[in-house]
């Protein structure tokens, strides 16, 4: 299982839970089994989310692997100018 | 509409053309005449990007008449280099990295090059108030700055 | 160690600081920027415009514009058939032409073609519109309100509490730990509400394109843009294109910051065209470029922080609420996110609300968000700072952010900058000049994240051997000298042996807009690849000529060697004398890399800035100002200090002068650079830069993004810069001179 930290308003879609377990090893199982756990986070996850990986920000790659002992947390999709 | 036949001298060239009456020296430059270094930033004479010579004096192309210029004597950054050499100030501003985006370059070289004939040894507060008329938005003028001081003492020390 | 993550070297071309090679073009007008292109038989389109804040149309009457000798089309809304299904297309739809509303004063209603400027001015002015004025608001807090007068119903997430107008979209939280446990740990608590202006980004290069369009769907634009793919994909969603028919070239920018990332008029330039049949020209104003595209947001912020005696950080809390003009969207979740970033803190909370008003849709502007969430709070701690009698650089040494640290916005972070830049700052000599009466000397801090994206760069070996780059970011300030710079690098051969193109979008596949201070990293990191694919097919080459294996050759100072005495003795091939067989060794040499390149490194700034504020007219003067910035590494050591130049100019001008100003009526009373007043020459004074390099982990050379951090810190350092000056502290940006009159005589 790998924890994912939620940002406050997408923790109080998830039972108020900052940090939710998800069977997951790469990016794209932690994005489906957030939703398929969670669906109330399925409108964010549609709109977007950036997703930090032990420090480093991932925004597609599918296949970025995540091991249980990564840090992974959910970010607002990013923009830049 | 009727329009204005104007004879002019452009880059040491003797030009013509037909003008409307509402159409601005930038207008006929870049429309009419392919010489589109000069830039259209504002069409208010606020940012200084359409800076031409006419006469000796500076002049926002976007504010005078393209009818105006009938008999005059216009310099525009086309003009500034002679055939493949640079001018000194447009060597200068390529070593000191005094552009980023380059869209107002041309006026501030045009600018530039005529402070330099009214004055050799311009201050550095001389050329900030002399440019103020020309806004760059990429560069906090610093180098721009650099590489106008840095011209003027080099043209001082080859005389 | 996977060969893209950094690795030491010597660089030979890296960190030295060549001409330009686009710089003859731009010191000699050749180059060709938007408005600088014509085609034969080309029309000049123009945009009518709503001057009401909030209106309804009731009906647009084209007929007398129509009528018009020279008027070739006439479009409104109801040209545009195509309806997108996609709710972000379909407001950039809405927002390029209006359909029912007008949401905003500049909001486009019709659009014309002609033969002439004159012609085309004169149709705008024969377009009856019928409209029926609505009631508008244009100020974040109004706007929030339930009861304000509602921009679109139905837009709301489901992240928003109950309470808020409908004009409140969204809603995010950042943080950890408990503020309110810290501040009771705090020798001093200071809370404080402040506001900024929304300013605009300021690009000298008013929005230009050339479009054709025919009835088979097959068109081409010419734009300057941040992104022609961008503009590509957009337009063909907008318009129910095929993109593959859409061939899109950038032309030379003439700057963006974030303002060239949108489309805001290139749907109507290719519906002009398809609909007169010609290609159609399409500039705007600089009236139009105030009104009609986006300024960044305005922001109301609330921030409460806790500070022991020895300058610890305790608690730390911000509220902020941006506008983000016309639609939904918005960035407070930025300013959320960036605000705390440079700080190591047990108990920090953030929420960030995204607010539509009767404004301009908001744009990106250089790190969007974090400015105005880095400027209240590094007031506050230097307020705190200045009331517990405090250094405000070793305050922020004791609280900075470093490896290990985990941030405010939730991950951990890997090598990080922000101790290098404060301990650069510390032994300045700036930090100990003297002062004079009435200045004051401000510091701050900022952070940006920095991106990554879709990338693809093509490299040709030439058959004499000189190589040819195509990458597909516009270059808006140095870009090409960068990746020629990197190519030679890789391949060990001079820099005047590499020509770097910006190929159009049927040239190259698809690039990431330049953004996110994504270039020199992103499109670097392919460049280097395509550049080692190019040499593993010239070690074969060479391998297939010796007859060895190719691994038995190494690559070095552009040439193939053998790899040791093992491999046999052979003199080395360089890259000229491999091409010139290329026809004979397989076909001609080319290396590519096409890649998401994800994982940038953050950055992170220290400012320091000295101000003289007058205490008769209120004037503020820029005395002294050094930027400290970590780089990564800096390719091109002078374009890097254009940046940080750059962003400490743009937010000096965001701290002293510049604001939207709307009057009661929500009209813009400010759309022009007399009364927009940006930073003129004679306002600064020469902007030092101290680059600093602690390499990125996740880059080949190190290289990280520094366009856009330069713009977070100056806000907060000229403020407390000013207040320091003032002896009074200032809370609402701009710092103009009736705001600091008032201010001083309320003291």
């Amino acid at each position: 299982m790998v924890a994912v930290r939620l940002w406050g308003s997408l923790a109080e879609l998830a039972d108020g839970q900052q940090t939710v377990e998800i069977e997951a090893a790469n990016l794209r199982q932690l994005l489906d089994g957030l939703v398929r756990a969670y669906p109330a986070l399925k409108p964010q996850l549609e709109r977007g989310v950036s997703v930090s990986i032990d420090g480093k920000i991932y925004n597609d790659t599918w296949a970025t692997p995540i091991s249980e002992e990564s840090e992974v947390v959910l970010l607002n999709r990013l923009v830049g100018g | 509409m009727s329009r204005i036949h104007v004879t002019t001298t452009i880059n040491n060239d003797e030009t013509d053309y037909l003008c409307e009456t509402d159409e601005t020296l930038l207008d006929v430059l870049r429309d009419h005449l392919d010489l589109t270094g000069s830039k259209e930033g504002c069409g208010s004479g606020d940012c200084g990007a359409c800076t031409v010579v006419v006469d000796g004096r500076l002049v926002c192309s976007c504010l005078m008449l393209a009818a105006e210029a009938e008999g005059r004597t216009i310099e525009t950054i086309e003009g500034m280099a002679g055939g493949d050499a640079l001018h000194p100030l447009q060597q200068k501003f390529l070593e000191h990295a005094a552009l980023q985006c380059g869209i107002c370059t041309p006026g501030i070289l045009v600018a530039a090059k005529n402070l330099l004939e009214r004055n050799p040894n311009p201050s550095e507060e001389e050329v900030r108030y002399w440019l103020a008329g020309n806004l760059c938005r990429c560069t906090g003028y610093d180098k721009i700055i650099r590489a106008v001081m840095d011209t003027a003492a080099n043209t001082r020390g080859a005389a | 160690m996977p060969k893209d993550e950094y690795q030491s070297r010597d660089f030979k071309v890296v960190g030295t600081r060549p001409i330009r090679p686009d710089g003859i073009d731009k010191v000699t007008g050749k180059a060709r920027y938007g408005a600088d292109i014509t085609a034969p038989g080309m029309l000049w389109g123009a945009i009518l415009r709503s001057p009401h804040a909030h209106a309804r149309i009731r009906g647009i009457d084209t007929s007398k514009a129509r009528a018009i000798k020279g008027v070739k089309a006439v479009i409104t809304r109801d040209d545009f058939t195509y309806q997108p299904e996609d709710s972000d297309m379909a407001d950039i739809l809405d927002n390029c032409m209006a359909g029912e509303t007008a949401r905003y004063d500049g909001h486009a209603v019709a659009a014309v073609a002609a033969t002439s400027k004159s012609i085309a001015r004169a149709a705008l002015a024969a377009i009856e519109v019928d409209y029926e004025v609505l009631p508008h608001v244009t100020d974040v807090d109004e706007a929030m309100k339930p009861g304000a007068p509602v921009i679109e119903s139905g837009r709301q997430q489901e992240n928003v509490p109950k309470g808020y107008s409908e004009n409140v979209t969204g809603r995010s939280q950042y943080g950890h730990g408990d503020p309110e446990e810290g501040f009771k740990q705090a020798d001093l608590v200071i809370k404080r509400s402040f506001k900024t202006a929304a300013t605009h980004q300021g690009y000298i290069e008013p929005h230009a394109c050339l479009a054709t369009l025919g009835s088979d769907g097959q068109g081409d634009l010419w734009v300057c843009t941040q992104g022609h793919y961008m503009v590509r994909n957009v337009c063909a969603g907008v318009l129910g294109l095929d993109a593959g028919q859409l061939r899109v070239t950038a032309s030379e920018i003439g700057g963006g910051f974030g303002g060239k990332t949108h489309v805001w008029m290139e749907p109507t330039a290719l519906m002009l065209a398809r609909k007169s049949g010609k290609p159609v020209k399409l500039m705007m104003s600089r009236d139009e470029v105030f009104r009609a595209t986006g300024p960044t947001a305005s922001s109301s912020v609330d921030v409460k922080i806790g500070m022991t005696k020895d300058g610890k950080i305790t608690g730390a809390a911000a509220t902020y609420r941006l506008q983000a003009g016309a639609y939904p969207g918005g960035i407070a979740f930025l300013s959320a996110m960036c605000g705390f970033a440079p700080y190591d803190l047990e108990n920090v909370r953030t929420e960030g609300f995204e607010v539509m008003t009767n404004r301009p849709k908001a744009a990106a502007y250089r790190a969007p968000g974090a400015p105005m969430g880095a400027y209240p709070v590094e007031s506050v701690i230097d307020e705190l700072c200045q009331k517990l009698d405090l250094d405000p650089l070793d305050a922020r040494l004791k609280n900075a952010a470093r490896e290990g640290t985990k941030s405010s916005y939730g991950p951990t972070y890997p090598a990080i900058g922000l101790e290098a830049t404060l301990k650069a700052a510390q032994s300045h000599p700036h930090w100990t000049a003297p002062l004079g009466p009435n200045q004051g000397r401000g510091v701050a801090c900022g952070f940006w994240f920095n991106f990554g994206g879709d990338t693809c760069v093509s490299l040709m070996v030439n058959p004499d051997g000189t190589v040819s780059l195509s990458e597909g970011n516009p270059d808006i300030g140095g870009s090409r000298a960068s990746m020629s710079m990197m190519a030679a690098e890789e391949l060990g051969v001079p820099l005047d042996q590499v020509r770097t193109i910006i190929a159009d979008t049927a040239s190259l596949g698809q690039n990431e807009v330049t953004d996110g201070s994504r270039v020199t990293f992103a499109v670097g990191l392919a460049t280097i690849k395509a550049a080692r694919h190019a040499v593993e097919i010239m070690k074969e080459r060479a391998a297939m000529t010796w007859g060895i294996d190719p691994e038995a050759v190494d690559w070095r100072d552009g040439a193939a060697h053998p790899a040791g005495p093992n491999a046999g003795k052979f003199p080395p091939m360089t890259i000229k004398e491999i091409a010139a067989i290329a026809s004979n060794t397989g076909g001609p040499i080319a290396g590519h890399h096409e890649v998401n390149a994800e994982g940038a490194g953050v950055s992170f700034a220290t400012h320091m800035v000295d101000t003289e504020v007058d205490p008769e007219t209120g004037a503020v003067k820029v005395l002294r100002y050094t930027v400290f910035q970590d780089a990564g590494k800096a390719v091109h050591p002078d374009y890097v200090e254009g940046q940080f130049q750059g962003g400490a100019a743009q937010g000096i001008g965001w701290a002293i002068n510049e604001e939207y100003i709307y009057g009661d009526d929500g009209r813009l009373q400010n759309a022009g650079f007399l009364d927009y007043r940006i930073p003129v020459a004679s306002d600064l004074p020469m902007i030092e830069p101290v680059i600093l390099e602690i390499p990125n982990p996740g880059h080949p050379y190190g290289v990280r993004g520094v366009g856009e951090t330069s713009i977070v810190p100056p806000l907060a350092a000229i403020a407390n810069s000013v207040s320091r000056a003032a002896g009074v502290r200032l809370t609402s940006l701009p710092m103009s001179p009736p705001k600091v009159l008032a201010a001083l005589k309320a003291e």
